[in-house]
């Protein structure tokens, strides 16, 4: 996947020529800080901006489909609709099949994600879930659409931290196992420091720095960037890159 | 299923205060209840006639334990005092009508509000939205009965479509001649839900998870079953509020449009001071709105599990 | 950076002097102007009140005024929406009914805003049982279908202006007292509420002095919508001949006498219907505006 130049206005203009890109099979982090613009840059590539917002230039290059997982599950379900349900609704247009397909696909999937009881779970409703499942019922949801790229957008910020862990762990493991590509959002520089190879560092709607996530956190070249990295507490050990 | 328990317990009191507030109707009224029903020409032994055969002059507790004890062991709610009819049998034959008014009012009013708020909330801030939301404050402002006189002289004296008083034996009969008086009471019954509909909807659009179903590139039409679903409970309950007012409410529309159901029935033991069958109307009515009451809020919570579990 | 430390006010004086915002300014009027439903409501509720207040002024013909040979004319220079059946000028009718209906409907109105308004204060910042019992008492009276009770009212206590304040106080408050209550306790779960009584006021104080003036505004524009329902059923009764006897003029007898000429001379019973509108599209309109300067839509 493939950005360049993009730009995105409502009255103002918010990205102001944005490019960089991701690899196969590659994680990529995008960091900056609350209004950097790096969940408006996700919703551009989806094209899901929100209401009295335009890409006013640039271009996105996708070769596969991509898929999102977002911030906080519970708003981000339906309330009224079985867990599972929602999953095997996805499962049926994606992939053109009949319920029953669907439901084993569901099942599948709710495996992947190491949702434990799969055919309890998915008959409850999004408020009966722990944070944790919600996340992944979610994740399920966007694997759903056999995906080569898989947006997220701050998935963890709302969970306790050792759920995040398993979470971020759980990214890790799919990524392997399905060859997926990340492109992984969030204010948190140590939480994308563990994931991801490459960061992408971005501010006030541009791209201050790119590169490896171990040379740009021990050696920020950007002003901006250097100030992140000094704002993150110890730094956990960086697991990006061992295999 | 222990919500239903928890619903139920709370009808009962309402149900009880409804019964008791009935019983008092009348006995509230400063004045002598029998002179009152017949007149300033009555003589005095009429009126002490009246009150033996109605049991006034018996202690209020002994009234009320006959009453109760009668409604609810033989479904006695009195005797009409002009036609000697029980009122039990009077209110079961104007019933039917009156009901099937009213189910067919919600019918039109949901047919009516639904497509509007979906057009309105669709197309937010924009011309259409606008005149959706200016609608019904005008038609809040018109009285039912003028638009009733209004239909019949659109449809029914310069169309010819529609019958436009009465209720005839015909084909189709008696859905026909119930269609005009139905339509005007959903055009009085839509406008407050148009308008909640519309704000619900507008509300769910911006929601969450609308985003994920569209992430997920989900079909339009799948996406917009979810919206609805989501922004039906309070726009159900309202409109159970509504009916509920409704099923007294029929009484305006059954006279202009000439319809014998209990509304007409009421209205004419009012003239005649038929106080036994007013006050079984009352009762009958009252509990019918406790019941539709609890089935609203039973599809509500059919709707939303969260409701369920609170 | 060395100061005096400086002094924590007690918490409930701090918060109290910047309590939720409630008080009209010179930019309320600014704004106001600038809002088309509120000029266009005050606009038309305006004339049809000046038409009602002045009505034996501007009427060119007695209302009552009978002309057996003129009868049911049609709108015409002479006559602007008229004539009935008794040669009486409609307008004329019209505007003095207006008189009649609006004050009707005013003063009905007023004692269940104020009991209404109450009810909800305490219902919502009480909480508790008494919030209970108050809910149940709502729903009891809920159930009982409004023009069921006007009529039993009437029934006991006469036809006439009469039926109608009394079956109103009766019912009319119940409106103000839910969604009063609703907004109270979404106040009360602010924080602010308690900390003005934690600084040392008392509970009827704090009721009085905080929590009314912020649910004010809401009852206002709630009133707007019970004003107009109570003129509708002011109207609906007089049609029913159950409300304004004779020959007071009002809207409602004024339809169904002339119910006869629906079909042959419109204009006898349509026109006076076209008042009512009229005047209730404006206090919708009004409402509405109230709502949108007042931002509580």
């Amino acid at each position: 996947m493939r950005v360049v130049d993009l730009r995105v206005a409502g009255e103002t203009e918010l990205l102001h020529g944005m490019s960089f890109e991701v690899g196969p099979g590659e994680a990529v982090g995008l960091v900056g800080e609350s209004g950097s613009g790096k969940s408006l840059t996700l919703r551009a590539i989806m094209g899901l901006l929100p209401r009295g917002l335009t890409r006013t230039g640039g271009q996105i290059e996708l070769d596969r489909t991509a898929s999102m997982i977002f911030q906080d599950p519970l708003t981000f379900l339906d309330p009224l609709t079985r867990v599972g349900d929602q999953v095997r609704e996805v499962c049926e247009v994606a992939g053109r099949l009949d319920r029953r397909a669907a439901g084993a696909r569901v099942r599948e999937l709710f495996a992947d994600v190491r949702l434990p009881e799969p055919e309890v779970l998915a008959r409850r409703y999004p408020h009966q879930l722990s944070g944790g499942q919600r996340q992944r019922v979610l994740l399920a949801l966007a694997l759903a659409q056999n995906p080569g790229l898989l947006l997220c957008d701050e998935p963890t910020t709302a969970l306790d931290v050792t759920v995040q862990r398993e979470i971020l762990d759980l990214l890790d493991t799919l990524r392997r196992e399905h060859g997926l590509s990340l492109l992984f959002v969030s204010h948190d520089l140590a939480v994308v420091a563990q994931l991801c190879e490459r960061v992408v560092v971005l501010h006030e709607g541009r791209v201050v720095e790119t590169g490896p996530t171990l040379r740009v956190v021990t050696a920020p070249q950007d002003a901006y960037s250097r100030r992140l990295v000094d704002a993150v507490l110890p730094l956990p050990p960086l697991g990006a890159g061992d295999d | 299923m222990r919500w239903v328990g928890r619903s139920l317990l709370a009808v009962v009191p309402v149900t009880i205060g409804v019964v008791l507030a009935v019983f008092f109707l009348l006995r509230i009224v400063p004045g002598d209840p029998a002179a009152m029903i017949l007149g300033e020409r009555a003589t005095t032994a009429s009126i002490e006639a009246l009150r033996q055969q109605l049991g006034l002059d018996l202690p209020l507790g002994r009234q009320l334990g006959d009453w109760l004890v009668g409604v609810f062991t033989r479904g006695d709610i009195g005797t009409s005092l002009v036609t000697s009819q029980p009122v039990a049998s009077l209110v079961a034959s104007r019933a039917g009508l009156t009901a099937l008014l009213v189910l067919l009012s919600v019918v039109f009013t949901v047919l009516i509000a639904v497509p509007l708020a979906m057009l309105a909330a669709s197309h937010k801030d924009g011309p259409l939205d606008h005149l959706v939301r200016v609608v019904p404050t005008i038609g809040m402002a018109m009285p039912t009965f003028w638009v009733g006189l209004l239909l019949i002289l659109v449809f029914g004296v310069n169309l010819h479509w529609l019958p436009v008083g009465g209720v005839g034996t015909g084909p189709g009969e008696p859905l026909r001649s119930l269609v005009l008086p139905a339509l005007t009471v959903a055009l009085g019954m839509s406008p407050p839900l148009v308008r909640a509909l519309r704000e619900q909807l507008v509300e769910v659009l911006d929601a969450d998870f609308v985003v994920t179903l569209r992430a997920a590139r989900l079909p339009s039409w799948r996406i917009q079953a979810h919206v609805l679903r989501n922004a039906a409970g309070p726009t159900v309950s309202l409109l159970g509020l509504n009916v509920a007012y409704l099923i007294g409410g029929t009484l305006v529309i059954e006279k202009v449009f000439a319809i014998n159901g209990l509304g007409a029935l009421l209205f004419s033991s009012i003239s005649t001071r038929d106080f036994p069958v007013v006050q079984g109307i009352a009762l009958v009515l009252a509990l019918t709105v406790v019941l539709v009451s609890f089935l609203t809020d039973a599809v509500v919570a059919l709707l939303d599990p969260r409701v369920r579990a609170a | 950076m060395s100061t005096a430390p400086a002094r924590e006010p007690s918490p409930g004086t701090e918060l109290i002097a910047t309590r939720a915002p409630g008080r009209p300014s010179v930019r309320w009027w600014r704004r106001a102007r600038r809002t088309p439903a509120l000029v266009a409501g005050a606009v038309i509720l305006g004339v049809m009140v000046v038409l009602a207040v002045f009505a034996p002024v501007l009427a060119p013909y007695d209302p009552s005024a009978q002309d057996l040979g003129n009868g049911l004319r049609p709108p015409s220079a002479a006559h602007w929406f008229g004539t009935d059946q008794l040669g009486r000028d409609i307008w004329s009718r019209v505007i003095a009914a207006a008189s009649t209906d609006l004050r009707i409907a005013v003063l009905a109105a007023i004692t269940p805003f104020v009991v209404g308004v109450a009810v909800g204060l305490v219902s919502g910042y009480a909480g508790g049982w008494l919030d209970w019992v108050i809910g149940r008492v709502v729903d009891t009276f809920v159930a009982f279908p409004f023009y069921v009770l006007v009529i039993a009212v009437v029934f006991a206590a006469g036809t006439g202006e009469r039926g109608i304040y009394v079956a109103y106080a009766l019912v009319g408050w119940i409106s103000y007292a839910r969604v009063i209550r609703a907004r109270t306790r979404t106040l009360c779960r602010e924080g602010w509420v308690q900390a003005a009584y934690g600084g040392g006021l008392s509970h009827p104080r704090v009721v009085a002095r905080h929590l009314l003036p912020n649910v004010l505004p809401l009852a206002v524009v709630l009133l707007m919508t019970e004003i107009l329902l109570i003129m509708v059923a002011v109207v609906t009764l007089g049609y029913l001949g159950l409300g304004v006897q004779p020959p007071t003029p009002d809207w409602g007898t004024m339809i169904s006498d002339g119910q006869l000429f629906l079909t042959t001379r419109w204009w006898v019973p349509t026109l006076p219907g076209l008042a009512v509108v009229t005047t209730g599209v404006g206090l919708s309109l009004l409402g509405d505006g109230l709502a949108d300067v007042w931002r509580l839509r």
